[in-house]
């Protein structure tokens, strides 16, 4: 197995920029080190991006085609790049919910279904509401509720790998299939609507009581909300006791609770502030786009948002340009599939790769002293 | 047509007409169309070869390909989610698409809907018989071929072919569509048999391969010796009948070539109708219509010509319940009742168009499963 | 049939337990191996569908299904190899990157995989077991794949090669101990390496058998989550390959529930029914551990111990 704990980039922050040493080079010394972390994974994209090139070039496509198409359908124009922060936006979310997690030293992958059960939750308490209260604070509300319930259903994941050792990324897994079971199940049973026979979901929000757009643009407010609770949650991890005492735990379960932390609330904390963020991802899913839970919310968004997070180094500043790249490829794929006539596999071939490639960059750090400063270079 | 006309050979043979009538059409839309040039656009929820709902839509796209001057960008395993929102802007707006078509139930609310508002000059056509003339745009549209008329005749065919009186139907979700082609197949086996009974297993999804093998293992062990389904891909069930030695028809495309000794017959889309009365009217520069719905008497439904497992018998019946639906008898005469609670949900005899029979939610008595 | 209800269940229940669980048998035993050594490889998924697709494929061009297990092992073990190797780089997170050759496996199998829909392969044959009974049920229950013994038979000689032989206790040290294997002279990574390549194989197999035996059909929903449900029987198998196959025929036979029992007319809930391996298995697994037991088997080196 590696010989790096669980969560690359947990212990990394406690040895980083905090511990140098006040000097005049401090600054660019810092700056060294911490251009490590943008360099290298751009260099492992670029990588990436040439290994998918030499296999278009072999089954007989351009890359150079391939690039620009990614570039034109995900960044290149207005419509372009509007599409692609609207499906970045689900992404950020799941994304936080893989993150967080990490930090305190646990990967896991419920993501999908806290967004499912958040989405649904947050659909079902709007049923009695609507017509009578308004809709500012009924949205309040649904949201409050999707997050609630999505913070449960993976704080159920972190409990059982407290209590009772259960490995997490295997729970948080089926619960997610669970999830989206019950879902399906109140769906197109109890809590069916009855006025569309074709599509069981739940009673339709109205336009009157969904999220708008931010004005000017066709992008929800979702991915605003999403930005902000990323800057929130870095601000948490890195500036508070709490973070500081699950990045501990993270890096050291035996030290930290030797040291009396209350690692068991802490896992439990970190896994439903997870689930919170994909429920809220749910809540947007359905207030924003859909207006109503059906069983289009499993689309996907909590698997690529590992991805994301992985990509990230589970960074939270970090997730939302990834979740921006993601998102762009993810826009350009129609136009791949129309102009190269590429199956729509293809970006999940190059979304593979990224990240395989990316992962085995995790090596290079540490290796190049390029990035050491001057003193420990002349020691290394 | 008679029973002896509709042998393969002749089956053949009128389609070879056809083809050259079509061809015949082909010369003036051509002409007609040299002036200005149309791209149609077109969204699958799946695969385009999955053998299946998206195989039909695609088998009929393929012959508007042909036609001099409308040229086709397909996109397939679109969600339905905003991504096909998205997926059908950029056809408009990059490739210049004039006319999209939307091929699964879950794209229309609300995103067809909210991009016809958008985009007044581009025809979307969905299809699915939701459009709403009082609610929504009028260059919205919907197009829908009732397949459970082809249902029905599986369920005439199966009925005499059945020993022991058990069919089963493999199902995706109850809904609407779904539960009536289980109703019809029941109505169209008793019609000939009256002590059919359609037993069927939901799977939860429409795509899900091993339970869809396994739910057509346990009605076989159950008994049924047809068995028929509606899943987005109907190949798995199909062998698995096959496999178990028990008799298949088929759904949504053709898959007689899978089951050369069970096949009865199946219930197949007739796309092609629709898809070229666009092609013609948009050439000629006529509106097309917002509401295209039907059954045998508007050619949208065809049934897959007769398998070996077919006998003289249900030949018969079959191709006289065409010929009823052509004329359009109706299916739902009632009193009906349903399977749970025992209380009448068709009082009267519906006409098989009539949007009554859209909101089916119950499956009727003599069907043995259940909805949740 | 004439049978009562009950009996219908239990034979499905059977039919199921045969069926379904050889894939699982095939990826569990696989994995078992790797995590024996000390690594997890979760990527199995993508190889289960990559195996399924190239078993399909390689058996429609040869026209014999068997070679079309063997190129599916093969390319299984490629993937097993990629995963193994990256993973023995220093620093790199072995749970990260089986999501990543999940990923990817699973986009090159349905990449490549697209012309192969359509076309009718050939298919393995089962062995009739059941001649002898007069119920076609219990006839079709007892169809077996010869894949289903060579899985027992895979499973006995694992178990008995790591309890007995020299490579065994080689890669039970390696998994329990990465120090003490270096101080015998083991290089801690090759055995990792060829571990991970060898669940690779069976993966690939386990994917076959889906593709050529049963559904018997290659399309883009052939798997659903079954590579991951895999790795999860392995920790409640706590390691033992034999109990890995125990763990597979009751996965099994969940699986067959759902179906079943709508078919003898207990058609309420059908949603939960489908979820039963899931809800079982978490459920075992919620059984099983401890907070201070769950490490009694498990081989010291796995992170996802740590």
């Amino acid at each position: 197995m590696s010989n790096a704990p669980l969560a690359t980039g947990a212990p990394r922050e406690l040895v980083g920029p905090l511990a140098t040493p006040a000097a005049g080079s401090d600054f660019a010394a810092r700056l060294r080190a911490n251009s490590e972390y943008v360099v290298i994974p751009l260099l492992a994209l670029l990588i990436a991006t040439a290994l998918f090139g030499i296999f278009l070039l072999a089954i007989g496509k351009s890359p150079v085609d391939f690039i620009a198409y990614v570039w034109r359908g995900g960044f290149g124009t207005a419509f372009s790049l509007q599409n692609t922060l609207q499906r970045s936006a689900p992404l950020i979310l799941t994304a936080l919910a893989v993150a967080i997690p990490a930090r305190i030293g646990l990967i896991m992958i419920g993501g999908e279904g806290a967004l499912v059960l958040g989405g649904f939750a947050s659909a079902v308490v709007a049923i009695p509401m609507l017509g009578h209260v308004p809709p500012m604070p009924t949205l309040i509300l649904m949201a409050i509720v999707g997050m609630l319930v999505g913070g449960f259903w993976v704080g159920i994941a972190g409990f059982l790998r407290y209590a009772r050792g259960v490995n997490e990324t295997i729970s948080s897994l089926l619960l997610t299939y669970i999830g989206i079971a019950i879902m399906n199940f109140f769906v197109e049973g109890a809590l069916r609507d009855l006025s569309d026979p074709n599509k069981p979901s739940t009673k339709p929000l109205g336009k009157a009581y969904m999220v708008g757009t931010i004005p000017g643009t066709e992008v929800h407010w979702g991915i605003v909300f999403g930005a902000a609770l990323c800057v929130g949650l870095y601000i948490l991890m890195t500036r508070t006791t709490f973070g500081f005492a699950a990045r501990v735990t993270g890096g050291n379960f035996r030290a930290a609770l030797a040291q009396g932390l209350p690692v068991g609330r802490l896992i439990v904390a970190c896994s439903a502030i997870a689930g919170a963020c994909a429920g809220l991802a749910g809540f947007f899913e359905v207030a924003a786009i859909q207006g109503r839970a059906n069983a289009s919310l499993a689309a996907g968004y909590g698997f690529t948002g590992i991805l994301v997070s992985f990509l990230a180094r589970h960074n939270p500043l970090a997730i939302p340009p990834v979740a921006i790249l993601f998102g762009g490829l993810v826009a350009s794929g129609g136009l791949i599939q129309r102009r190269m006539g590429l199956p729509d596999a293809t970006v999940l071939v190059l979304q593979g790769l990224i990240f395989v490639v990316l992962l085995t960059s995790e090596t290079l750090y540490g290796r190049f002293s390029i990035f050491k400063p001057s003193g420990e270079r002349d020691r290394a | 047509m008679t029973a002896s006309e509709l042998t393969r050979r002749n089956l053949l043979k009128s389609a070879a007409l056809g083809a050259a009538a079509a061809t015949l059409d082909l010369g003036a839309i051509s002409r007609a169309l040299a002036a200005k040039d149309l791209t149609v656009g077109v969204v699958y929820v799946g695969a385009r070869d999955d053998f299946g709902w998206n195989q039909a839509h695609a088998v009929a796209i393929k012959s508007l390909k042909g036609v001099p001057g409308v040229k086709v960008v397909e996109e397939e395993n679109v969600p339905e989610t905003d991504a096909v929102s998205k997926s059908m802007e950029s056809m408009i707006n990059l490739d210049g698409a004039g006319l999209i078509l939307a091929t699964s139930f879950g794209y229309y609310k609300p995103f067809v809907l909210d991009l016809a508002r958008k985009y007044p000059d581009v025809e979307f056509r969905h299809a699915a018989p939701l459009w709403n003339k009082a609610t929504d745009p009028k260059n919205a549209g919907s197009y829908f071929g009732y397949l459970n008329q082809a249902h029905y005749v599986d369920g005439v065919a199966a009925g005499l072919c059945t020993k022991t009186n058990k069919i089963g139907f493999v199902a995706a979700k109850p809904i609407a569509s779904v539960l009536s082609n289980i109703n019809s197949v029941l109505l169209g086996a008793r019609s000939v048999n009256p002590k059919a009974t359609v037993r069927v297993i939901f799977t939860g999804d429409w795509s899900m391969p091993v339970r869809e093998a396994e739910s057509a293992n346990a009605l076989v062990d159950a008994g049924c010796d047809v068995i028929t389904c509606h899943v987005d891909g109907p190949k798995v069930v199909i062998e698995t009948a096959e496999k178990r030695g028990v008799m298949s028809c088929g759904h949504n495309a053709s898959q007689a070539p899978l089951a050369p000794k069970g096949f009865i017959t199946g219930a197949e889309y007739k796309w092609i109708t629709i898809y070229k009365g666009y092609a013609d009217d948009l050439a000629e520069g006529k509106p097309l219509p917002n509401f295209l719905a039907g059954g045998y008497e508007a050619d949208y439904v065809q049934n897959t010509p007769f398998g070996a497992a077919a006998t003289e018998p249900a030949k018969k019946a079959a191709l006289a319940a065409i010929a009823g639906l052509k004329a359009k008898k109706p299916i739902y005469v009632g009193p009906l009742k349903d399977n749970k609670t025992g209380k009448v949900v068709i009082d009267k005899t519906y006409d098989n168009l009539d949007p009554y029979l859209d909101k089916m939610d119950y499956l009727l008595e003599g069907v043995i499963g259940s909805t949740t | 049939m004439n049978e009562p209800a009950i009996l219908t269940v239990l034979i499905a229940m059977l039919g199921g337990a045969i069926r379904v669980s050889t894939p699982f048998m095939f990826v569990s035993l696989g994995e078992c191996l790797t995590e024996k050594s000390g690594r997890v490889n979760l990527g199995l998924e993508g190889t289960l569908v990559l195996g399924a697709m190239v078993a399909y494929a390689a058996s429609y061009h040869t026209g014999n299904p068997w070679l079309g297990v063997l190129a599916a092992g093969i390319a299984g073990s490629a993937l097993g190899a990629m995963h193994g190797s990256i993973c023995g780089l220093p620093r790199v997170n072995d749970v990260a990157v089986g999501i990543a050759m999940m990923l990817f496996g699973v986009g090159v199998a349905f990449f490549f995989g697209k012309p192969y829909i359509q076309p009718e392969a050939p298919r393995l044959a089962s062995i009739p077991l059941g001649f002898w009974s007069g119920s076609a049920s219990l006839k079709s229950a007892l169809q077996v794949n010869p894949l289903f013994f060579i899985g027992i038979a895979l499973a006995i000689v694992m178990a008995w090669a790591l309890r007995n032989t020299r490579s065994g206790l080689v890669v039970r040290t390696v998994g329990d101990s990465a120090a003490a294997a270096r101080a015998m002279g083991i290089s801690v990574n090759l055995v990792r390496l060829m571990t991970t390549t060898v669940g690779g194989f069976a993966a690939g197999v386990g994917g076959a058998f889906l593709s050529l035996s049963y559904p018997g059909s290659w399309n883009q929903g052939l798997s659903s989550g079954q590579g991951l449900m895999a790795v999860a029987l392995v920790i409640f198998a706590r390691w033992d390959p034999l109990r890995c196959i125990a763990a597979a025929l009751l996965f099994g036979a969940a699986g067959a529930i759902g179906p079943s029992l709508q078919a003898i007319g207990v058609t309420q809930g059908y949603y939960f029914f489908n979820a039963a391996p899931y809800i079982l298995t978490l459920g075992i697994m919620i059984a099983t551990s401890s907070a201070k037991h769950s490490a009694r088997d498990m081989p010291g080196e796995l992170s996802i111990a740590k």
